[in-house]
Parts: structure tokens; C-alpha cells; sequence
């Protein structure tokens, strides 16, 4: 077995976790912030990759679509949050819980009236079609694109989240909201726009996601188990933790499959079993939170 | 569930409807007699989960058989009800769903079933009961001596006459044949068909790689595959896993380097990813649209499921729904009616040619010999219209030298 194979392999792993990082990313701040855990995260990025594609057909531009439809999806997420999610804040972690997962199978279903059953092609935007030669061999355009994009839209929401007044805002509400509305902060604006950034996060994976696989209204159940799984082992609501899991689930897949390609999904939860029971609350998670 | 073929004019009918319904109400003790009068099929089909596009495809095609004995009166003047189910491609549900069908629809017989896991389960019920059953699932582990019972029918295609087909047309003697598979019964069948077509031919393997079932990213065999420089790649996998991984290999450059050739080339995965993506794509197949200028059976075949269907097209595995059901109908007709004996005997003599010529159940396993397509994917540019998917490259006629011999399975000679 040859370097440049495992150099490809672990390319592979990187660009397979970059969707699974930005997907947790979404499930994890929403629960360690508002401490909702969102069944219906894998529906909503199902959703983001249909109006993707629809916003694309529409501009007649794959990047139209990229940035559009997390921003629509988000304020959709908001309208939620607003409508919805709202009235449960305070009660028992199941009851978010339940009303996100009903949300999750309506959400199916609507898509299957509107677009039917069967998958519908996305097409690799032009620019990015083929492969790119790295000298030890040939890795598609798009995936280096995922992979880079993915680094800037985590840059950007270390920065906002460390070095702007609203940053401190949303970290200080997640430790105490009491104080915050003591200092006279709109706690919940600041919760409603949390999870309308957990849902465009959905949203913005589900588009990066379409061009690869195909587009079809179960696309969000798989990605549900593994964002799940990424933020488990990532300890919940834990940002570092989600981005360290994801990239590490996403390489132990790939080199997994390598050698043993059959036990390539299992691998992931065996990682996952192995981590809770050396560290219950995962990588970067605090020892008895459960919001 | 085709009640149509009524004589009564329009004026009439809603007159008629709240009487037969008040008649019905009064009459309860009456239904059993009536319901022996009718022949009802049961139809198990995974309508919700990954494979539901195909199995509407199935019921549609059925319905259309159904319809069509109907509208000719019957058989012997009994009319023909198709009672559909949900097997949701659970192998317990579709177990459960057929001994209802059996024990309270009392069904005279069964069609359906579209993985192989579940076609076994159907089996299982079937056999035990002395009910027909017409499977329409690609795999042939039924056929086999220790699944087969004289009630057991497989109308459908098999993984040994596809990949044999499709070997036929796409390797060479000295070439470098590459695998990626579905870790399951349906993989690993099409695996040992490509395998033994391949060691027939001559064409060298260089290796296999196992790949999760539904799984919905590939691109972590991709390395690997490329890395063994083969000249063809065999992606023997189904439904959305064809879609998914045919996508992802030539996103990394596949095809540039070597064919794709899949064992069974789906329309509906053929729709969901488009045709730049499946461009060159080889794979076998029972049923093609375009047959028609081929075949007078298959251009009345359309024309039928068009007239039903809103000017919309049969589908391969919707085919499969049209001549299942369609033989057991033709055998009953034979037959003259629903005896079991009768009909069995019908199936085993019958000659049909529903879609797109002669076919005929072998005597020994009962599987049904039929001609094989082997189909290659066109360019978007090549197409002439919207539903212009395929070229047709072979049209294989049926002969039992396609079909593993009776000894193989298992079976006395």
C-alpha cells in the first residue's frame, strides 16, 4: 500500500467530514445555547438542499443558490423557533424533542407532495466539474471546494463568537439567560437567532451535500445519525467538540474503508461507544450537562 | 384495485352508487358469496421506503393487467381484484401483510415482492399455504431446491442471465475487471454472476470491494478503485445506492480511466441523477420503452399503459408487474379458473408474450426464460426527447442456455 493511496484516503475522510462538521455544527450550537436537541435538523437539510437546487434553477447559478438558501432556510428556522419552539422553552427536553421530530416527518412529506418520491439530479456547478491533479493523483474540483469553503464559514463564526459584541452576547445567554435579561439583553431575539443559524448551518450542508449525492426527500434521515453521532462524540453543544469529531469521524470512515470497506459505517459508532465509555460526556463536553 | 368496465350510463350512476351501497349495508351475509365469485391477487410491494418509486411503477402495471382481463369479461365471468400492500421492504411485514392476504382476503394467489430478502419471506408463506406465488424480485435464491416448492413462480429477470449479458457485450478476453458491491443478497449474487461471466471470458479480476447497504457516500472506495487501474468497474448495488455511487465515481474521474457497467441499469436512478452523469453507463435489463420499434408486444404495451396513464411511460420494473401478474391471469384463463392444481399445471405449459416476446416458465424451477437487454446510457445531446434514456445494444433472445441448469440448483434431472 502505497503513500500517495493514503494521502488520497485521508483526503477523502476530510472532505467527507467537512459536511459532517458543518451539519453537527448546526445540531450542537442549537442545543447549547437553547438546549434544544432539533430531531428535525436532518428534515431541514433535506429542505436546504431542495431550495438550493430550486434557487439555482431559478438564478440559473449554483451560487445563488448556496447563499440563498441557507438565508431563506434560517429565517424558515426562525419562524419555527418563533411559532413553535418557543412555547417549550422551560419545560422538559423531551417535549422539543418530540414536537421537532412530528416537525421532521411533516416536513418529508411535504417535500414528497411538492417534488415526489424519486430523487431529482443537482448538477455540479460548471466551474467545479472534474478533478484536480495533486501530482499523487486526481481529487474532484468540488470536494476541495466543500473542504475550503467549509474552513472559511467556521473562521467566521469563531471570529463572530470570540471577538464581537454579539458573540459574547450569545456565549454570555448560554451561560446565564437570567443575568442577561437582568442586563437588560432580549434574550429571546438572541435565542431566535441562534436557531435560525442552526437551521441555515442545516440548510447550508444540505446544498454543499447536493451535488454530490443525489437529492431526495429521505436524504436527511442518514445525516440526522451521523450529525448525532459527531456531536455525542464531540460532547454536546461543544463548537471545537463538532469540529474535531467531525473531521475525525469523517477520516476514521475513510481509512476504515481502505481496509475493511464493509465495516465502513459501523465505524462510526463504534468510535462513538468507545469515547462514551472513557468519556461520557464526549471530547469537549462538560461533565453533567443536560441542559 | 380496478372496478371499472361498467356498462351504466353517467345519468345513471349516482343513482346506482347510493343503492349498491345501501344494498351492500343489507346484504353483509350475501358478501362471502359474492367475494367467492371474484379472483383477487395479492400484490405485496414496498410502497414507502427507497425502492417506492419502482413498486408504483409495480402496482400501476399490475392494475393495467387487471384492467385489462376486466375489460374482456373476466375470467369465466369472474371478475379480478388486486389487493395491494405495503411490505415496506421488511422482510416481518411482508410476511405478516401475505398471511393476511391468504387468511382473511383469501386470495387465490400471489404476485409481488421486490427485494430479495423479502421475496423469501413471501415464499416462506406461500409454500406453506399451497398458495401461487409469481415473484417479481431479481433474485433466484427461490428458485433454488431448497426454497422452490411447485408453487413458486419468478417471472423476473435473474442476477446469472443479466450479468451474463451484460458481460457478453462489454469484456474481453485479457481485460481487468474491478468490483464494488452491496454488502447483501442481492450484491453478492450479481457478484457471482459477473465473476463466473468473467472467468468465461476470460477477463481478469483485480479486485472486489464490499461497500455498506445504503450507504450514502462513496467517495472512500474511490481512491482505491483507481489505484487498481482496472479497465471496467462493476457497481453491483440498487436503487438509490446506483444513483449515489455511479455519481461519486465519476466526480472522481472513473470514467475517464475505465467503463462503468452495472448489472441491472435502473430508469427511475437513470431520471434521479441525469444523463451526464450515467453518459456510457452499461446494464442489462427486462424492459425498455423504447423496444417498440422492435416489438409489436411492447408498442401495445405502451400504447395500454399510456392510455391509462396519462400519456406517461412503463417503467423496467413496472414491467415486471405487467407480465407477473399477466401470466398467472393468461394460466387462470387456461385453467379455467382459480384450482391451484389447474392453474400450476397452466403456468408450466403456458407460452406469453406480454411486453416484448415469447416467454415461458422452465418446468424444473420455474423461472421464467425471457429475452435479456443489455442497455447503454446516451448522451444528453443524443437524446430525442425527454424520455429518450437508453440505446438498446443487445436484445439477447430467451433460451434455457441462459439460465443455470436445474442440476446447478439443485434440482432432480
Amino acid at each position: 500500500m502505497d503513500l500517495s493511496l493514503i494521502i488520497m484516503q485521508l483526503l477523502s475522510g476530510i472532505a467527507l467530514g467537512a459536511v459532517l462538521v458543518i451539519t453537527a455544527l448546526g445540531l450542537t450550537i442549537v442545543f447549547g445555547m437553547l438546549g434544544v436537541v432539533n430531531f428535525a435538523h436532518g428534515a431541514l437539510f433535506m429542505i436546504g438542499a431542495y431550495a438550493g437546487l430550486y434557487l439555482a434553477s431559478l438564478t440559473g447559478s449554483f451560487w445563488w443558490g448556496l447563499l440563498l438558501a441557507p438565508i431563506l432556510i434560517g429565517a424558515f428556522g426562525m419562524l419555527i423557533e418563533f411559532v413553535l419552539i418557543r412555547r417549550l422553552y422551560g419545560r422538559s427536553i423531551d417535549d422539543p424533542l418530540l414536537l421537532t421530530f412530528g416537525l421532521s416527518y411533516v416536513l418529508v412529506e411535504g417535500v414528497r407532495i411538492v417534488f415526489g418520491s424519486d430523487g431529482i439530479p443537482f448538477p455540479t456547478p460548471p466551474q467545479l466539474i472534474g478533478v484536480l491533479d495533486l501530482g499523487i493523483g486526481f481529487f474532484p474540483r468540488y470536494r476541495l471546494f466543500v473542504i475550503a469553503l467549509v474552513a472559511v464559514v467556521l473562521l467566521v463564526l469563531w471570529l463572530t463568537l470570540e471577538k464581537t459584541r454579539v458573540g459574547l452576547i450569545v456565549r454570555a445567554g448560554a451561560r446565564d439567560p437570567t443575568i442577561m435579561q437582568v442586563l437588560g439583553v432580549d434574550i429571546g431575539r438572541v435565542w431566535l437567532a441562534i436557531f435560525g443559524l442552526g437551521v441555515g448551518l442545516a440548510a447550508l450542508g444540505g446544498v454543499l451535500a447536493g451535488p454530490m449525492r443525489s437529492v431526495n426527500p429521505e436524504m436527511g434521515s442518514l445525516v440526522l445519525a451521523e450529525a448525532f453521532v459527531v456531536t455525542v462524540i464531540g460532547g454536546l453543544g461543544s463548537i471545537v467538540g463538532a469540529v474535531v469529531a467531525g473531521l475525525m469521524v469523517g477520516i476514521s470512515i475513510s481509512l476504515v474503508a481502505l481496509f475493511a470497506p464493509e465495516m465502513a459505517t459501523i465505524v462510526m459508532f463504534a468510535l462513538m461507544a468507545v469515547v462514551l465509555l472513557i468519556r461520557p460526556q464526549g471530547l469537549f463536553g462538560v461533565r453533567g450537562r443536560t441542559a | 384495485m380496478s372496478k371499472s368496465g361498467s356498462t351504466s350510463k353517467i345519468t345513471r350512476r349516482t343513482a346506482l352508487a347510493g343503492l349498491s351501497a345501501g344494498a351492500a349495508l343489507l346484504a353483509m351475509p350475501r358478501i362471502g358469496r359474492a367475494a367467492d365469485e371474484t379472483i383477487r391477487i395479492g400484490f405485496p410491494t414496498p410502497l414507502t421506503g427507497p425502492f417506492a418509486a419502482e413498486a408504483r411503477d409495480q402496482v400501476k402495471c399490475a392494475e393495467l393487467a387487471v384492467k385489462l382481463v376486466n375489460d374482456k369479461g373476466g375470467i369465466g365471468g369472474r371478475k379480478v381484484e388486486l389487493l395491494v400492500r405495503d411490505d415496506k421492504l421488511n422482510a416481518g411485514e411482508a410476511a405478516t401483510r401475505t398471511l393476511e392476504l391468504i387468511e382473511k382476503d383469501k386470495v387465490h394467489a400471489v404476485v409481488g415482492a421486490l427485494s430479495s430478502a423479502v421475496q423469501l419471506a413471501v415464499n416462506e408463506v406461500t409454500r406453506a399455504r399451497g398458495v401461487i406465488y409469481v415473484s417479481i424480485s431479481q433474485s433466484d435464491t427461490i428458485n433454488e431446491a431448497k426454497d422452490f416448492s411447485k408453487y413458486t413462480f419468478h417471472e423476473a429477470l435473474n442476477p446469472h442471465m443479466t450479468t451474463a449479458a451484460v458481460a457478453r457485450q462489454t469484456l474481453k478476453k485479457g481485460m481487468k475487471v474491478a468490483h464494488l458491491v452491496a454488502d447483501y443478497a442481492y450484491g453478492h449474487e450479481m457478484l457471482r454472476g459477473f465473476k463466473r461471466a468473467q472467468a468465461a471470458i476470460g477477463a481478469d479480476n483485480v479486485g472486489e470491494i464490499l461497500h455498506p447497504f445504503g450507504a450514502a457516500d462513496y467517495s472512500t472506495f474511490m481512491p482505491r478503485l483507481m489505484s487498481l487501474r482496472p479497465d471496467v468497474l462493476c457497481i453491483s448495488n440498487f436503487g438509490r445506492d446506483q444513483a449515489n455511487a455511479i455519481k461519486q465515481a465519476v466526480d472522481f474521474g472513473v470514467k475517464q480511466q475505465m467503463k462503468i457497467v452495472v448489472p441491472v441499469i435502473l430508469h427511475n436512478q437513470r431520471l434521479a441523477v441525469g444523463p451526464d452523469v450515467f453518459e456510457g453507463v452499461v446494464g442489462g435489463a427486462n424492459y425498455y420503452w423504447g423496444l417498440e420499434s422492435q416489438s409489436k408486444s411492447a408498442a401495445a404495451f405502451n400504447a395500454a399503459f399510456k392510455a391509462a396513464n396519462g400519456g406517461a411511460i412503463p417503467t423496467d420494473y413496472g414491467a415486471y408487474g405487467y407480465s407477473g401478474v399477466g401470466s398467472l391471469l393468461a394460466a387462470m384463463q387456461t385453467a379455467g379458473g382459480t384450482d391451484t392444481d389447474k392453474v400450476v399445471d397452466a403456468l408450466e405449459k403456458l407460452q406469453y408474450d406480454l411486453t416484448k416476446g415469447p416467454q415461458h416458465y422452465r418446468k424444473c424451477d420455474h423461472q421464467s426464460v425471457q429475452s435479456v437487454l443489455v442497455l447503454e446510457s446516451k448522451k444528453k445531446s443524443a437524446m430525442a426527447g425527454d424520455n429518450d434514456l437508453f440505446a438498446i445494444l443487445a436484445n439477447d433472445t430467451g433460451s434455457d442456455d441462459m439460465l443455470r441448469s436445474c442440476s446447478e440448483l439443485g434440482h432432480a434431472t
